[in-house]
């Protein structure tokens, strides 16, 4: 029963930050927003019994994610933050409303076809943690359903995206 | 317990905020803002499918962190970028990146 | 086979074009002329051992001249219809074959002499060589549309050939002209062997075969014109009137070149087409003749009275061409029946014409070779700037005045014998063109030693000769002039009607006393009226006359005005009023639909640029439409 409130706070939360976050007008907010939301999805997680993926969530995408974006903004917008605020076309506004509502009634019309014939597992089991040696195991393990492959990839990629960061932004030498 | 299309709707409406905002934002910066918010509205679709549709698998639940992880890279390489277009257009607005306009 | 060295006859010639005008230019003036001059050499010599073999050949039992064909190749196959290309020898053929190699050999050797030290020396000897062979191509043609192919090939090589001094812009003006206007002839040319060719199935000269043509000759009109719209395009190439006006101006090319095609070979190609399609002249439309004989005389005494008021002797002999050209067509239009024999006297035209082809070629020759003698002396072409020269080119001086004797019908000289068979012919047709002829005749003796007087007597022109004294030309030029001179004296007594005669029997040339003596007394007082008038140092005669008939003689001089009627009709009518629509239909509805296709796909195009902004969030709404849509679709499969 409770979990339904704290559902309903959760969505509550995460649906207007996000709606803020894409409708304002000052810069700096929206980073602000954006860390709501990132802070309201990591409760889903916890909500859901992940808690690795909730605290994965919490340490870097509201840690790190937002501070990197707080320091791009704060590089690169500087009129804006000084008050030089964005005006939106009004065309573009029906048209990418329109877009994301027709978007978002498909997408609703799926769901409601889809949920119909779902087969909900019928044990209900309650939410539980999943332990973290259980994880720790499918992350480094090579069997069937093991991941250690995408987790080597995943520190390649990590490596390739901060050298390309790091020469993307390089300064030239006049 | 929550039913699951509680889940999808959330989902949904969060990954289409986000569509509704990178097409109509014009900072640069909003624009990343926006993709952030659809990553995670994928990222919530993911953890709740597999725990509520499939509790004995985990294969969602690292789908949700390897998303995380590039989502973080991306977003590193993405100002990156963003930086380097500041320095040459001396604006973040994306509507000075129009080399490409006929 | 017996004649198949006939072959070399046209392979020599091409072989030397291809040689000296691929590589003349590496070659010496003297290697390249003797090149031309040696392979031309071997073609008369094969000319003239196939024309003893052919005629000394017995006669078949019909008492002709077997018509043989060495080779006869098909060409290209059209169904019903195909071009063939081949050798045939008959007694026609095998005349001009002597006639063109002979002339064409005096003319290469006179050429050493005449174009020494010009720029083009090779190319010219190239051109020459082309040109005999697309003649000799043209005389044994088996079939009329090779004939036809060799008659172009012969207009090409007079346009290169005329057109030889490029750089002066007459010369070009004349090379196109005649290009031009033979080429609107022959426009008719075409359309009657297209129309021949489609009604009786064959392109061939074979008509004693039992082919279509002697069942489709029910057929009334058909055959008569398409032969008439053949005779046009020979007219054009034969220059007779209206379509004489590219001759006159052809004479800017070299005086050799005048000569050999000017003279003596290309401008007869008309008279050959009529002689060579001479059966079905007869036997399906000898009413159509009166048209040869028609354009003939018109021609004949047009070409006279202009000839009497030119200045410029090539001018005159330019004329004098003209005019006999149509006594030869006028031989040929009055031979009415294919039979010979005494008791028919309408049929000796046939081999009239075809004799005075033959000596008109040496001793017209002969006057353009001395012309050129006389031109390379003094440099000049005008009248005015000779006189007297009699003194000074002596052999020149002898062997013209043999051809002008010649040409004006004095015996024992061989233009008597042939104008007088035509004349007799004439008479035998009808008296009033009996009477015309001789008229003409009396024409071409007076301005003939008009001309003659003018060089050779009369005033000298002491201010040209004293910067240099004119002087007899090299041997070179000189050998020729004597060789055709020579001819010209002996080959009136040739047996001509042994060879070439309207039925292939054998016929022995007889003198009409009555008509000789006529012809020979008008000759001899136009002779005598002309050295009246021409022959002393003054000429006050001459003077009084040009008083008294200024406009007269302004209007010969100018040719009657030919060349202008001409101008008015192509460009005030044709240019005018059918050319005009034309290019404005061919530049606006024809070009303007490609332009309009090109515009709107170019407006089309730019329209749909925008979609190119080059903004990202554009993208993005279409990308995210492009998905919806895709969704549905897989929804509703």
């Amino acid at each position: 029963m409770g979990s339904i409130f704290v559902f309903i706070i959760l969505a509550a939360v995460i649906l207007i930050a996000g709606l803020l976050c894409v409708t304002t007008k000052r810069i700096m907010r929206a980073a602000t927003y954006m860390l709501f939301v990132l802070f309201g999805v990591a409760g889903i997680y916890f909500l859901l019994g992940y808690t690795f993926l909730g605290a994965a969530q919490i340490a870097v995408y509201a840690g790190g994610v937002t501070m990197i974006y707080v320091f791009a903004i704060q590089l690169v917008s500087k009129q804006t933050l000084q008050g030089l605020v964005e005006r939106i076309k009004c065309s573009r506004l029906i048209s990418g409303g329109l877009a994301a509502f027709a978007g978002l009634a498909v997408v609703g019309f799926v769901i409601y076809k889809t949920v119909l014939t779902l087969n909900v597992p019928e044990a209900a089991p309650a939410i539980e943690e999943v332990s973290m040696d259980k994880i720790g195991e499918a992350l480094v393990g090579s069997e069937k359903y093991q991941y250690v492959l995408p987790f080597e990839f995943i520190s390649l990629f990590l490596l390739a995206c901060i050298i390309g960061g790091l020469v993307v932004s390089r300064k030239e030498e006049d | 317990m929550i039913p699951v299309e509680c889940y999808f709707a959330l989902s949904a409406l969060l990954f289409f905020i986000g569509v509704f905002g990178f097409v109509t934002r014009r900072n640069l910066i909003a624009m990343l803002i926006s993709v952030e918010l659809v990553l995670n509205a994928v990222d919530i679709n993911f953890a709740a499918v597999n725990k509520l549709l499939y509790p004995q698998g985990m294969e969602g639940m690292f789908m949700t962190l390897f998303v995380i992880g590039v989502a973080a890279a991306e977003s590193a390489v993405a100002i990156a970028i963003i930086i380097n277009v500041y320095r040459k257009f001396r604006s973040d607005s994306v509507d000075s990146i129009t080399n490409l306009k006929n | 086979m017996q004649y198949g060295y006939t072959i070399w006859i046209l392979l020599l010639p091409l072989f030397s074009f291809l040689i000296l005008g691929l590589a003349g230019m590496k070659m010496k003036h003297k290697v390249a002329g003797i090149i031309g001059t040696c392979s031309l050499g071997l073609v008369t010599i094969l000319s003239y051992i196939t024309a003893f073999s052919y005629f000394s050949a017995d006669r078949t039992a019909e008492g002709i001249y077997e018509t043989i064909v060495p080779y006869n190749t098909t060409w290209l196959p059209l169904g019903d219809l195909h071009f063939d290309l081949g050798i045939l020898l008959d007694p026609i053929s095998v005349v001009m074959l002597i006639v063109i190699s002979t002339v064409s050999l005096m003319v290469h050797i006179y050429s050493f002499g005449y174009m020494k030290g010009e720029k083009g020396f090779q190319r010219y000897y190239a051109f020459l060589s082309l040109f005999t062979m697309s003649m000799l191509g043209l005389v044994v043609a088996t079939n009329i549309f090779q004939m036809y192919m060799f008659w172009e090939l012969v207009g090409v090589s007079s346009y290169l050939l005329i057109g030889f001094y490029y750089p002066l812009k007459p010369a070009i003006a004349a090379s196109k002209k005649a290009f031009i206007v033979t080429r609107f002839a022959d426009m008719f040319f075409l359309i009657g062997i297209l129309i021949f060719g489609f009604y009786t199935h064959t392109f061939s000269f074979d008509f004693t075969v039992e082919n279509s043509v002697r069942e489709f000759a029910g057929a009334g009109f058909i055959l008569p014109t398409a032969l008439v719209l053949m005779f046009i395009g020979g007219a054009g190439k034969s220059a007779m009137f209206p379509l004489h006006i590219w001759l006159p101006d052809a004479m800017e090319g070299p005086t050799p070149v005048s000569a050999l095609i000017h003279a003596a070979t290309m401008v007869v190609a008309g008279v050959y087409q009529v002689a060579r399609m001479f059966p079905l002249w007869i036997n399906y439309a000898p009413e159509t003749l009166t048209v040869v004989v028609v354009i003939g005389v018109i021609t004949a005494f047009y070409a006279a009275a202009v000839a009497c008021a030119q200045s410029d002797i090539k001018r005159v002999l330019a004329f004098s061409t003209i005019s006999q050209i149509a006594f030869m067509m006028v031989a040929l239009g009055v031979c009415t029946e294919a039979v010979t024999g005494h008791e028919h006297p309408g049929s000796v035209g046939y081999m009239a014409g075809m004799f005075h082809l033959f000596t008109h070629a040496m001793f017209k020759a002969c006057l353009f070779l001395g012309a050129g003698c006389i031109i390379h002396a003094v440099h000049s072409n005008e009248m005015s700037m000779m006189g007297g020269l009699r003194k000074y080119m002596p052999i020149t001086h002898i062997t013209f005045l043999i051809s002008c004797l010649a040409i004006a019908g004095i015996p024992p000289f061989s233009g008597f014998f042939s104008k007088d068979e035509i004349l007799s012919a004439c008479f035998a047709y009808s008296p009033i063109v009996g009477w015309i002829m001789t008229g003409i005749a009396a024409m071409t003796a007076f301005y003939m030693f008009r001309l003659y007087y003018g060089i050779f007597w009369g005033t000298e022109n002491k201010e040209a000769h004293a910067h240099h004294t004119p002087h007899e030309a090299p041997l070179t030029m000189t050998f020729p002039l004597i060789f055709l001179s020579l001819v010209t004296i002996g080959c009136g007594f040739l047996p001509f009607g042994h060879f070439v005669s309207a039925d292939g029997q054998a016929y022995d040339i007889h003198l009409d006393t009555q008509i000789a003596i006529t012809s020979v007394v008008i000759a001899v007082c136009s002779i005598l009226l002309a050295t009246y008038i021409y022959k002393g140092e003054k000429q006050p005669v001459a003077d009084k006359l040009f008083k008294t008939f200024p406009r007269l003689h302004r209007a010969a001089y100018k040719r009657f005005y030919q060349d202008e009627i001409w101008q008015y009709v192509t460009h005030r009518i044709i240019f005018r009023c059918v050319s005009t629509p034309i290019a404005w239909f061919d530049r606006h509805i024809v070009d303007g639909t490609f332009n309009f296709l090109a515009w709107s796909a170019n407006e089309s195009s730019e329209s749909i640029r925008s979609w190119q902004s080059g903004d990202v969030r554009r993208y993005a709404i279409w990308f995210i439409c492009g998905t919806v849509a895709l969704t549905l679709v897989l929804l509703a499969i």
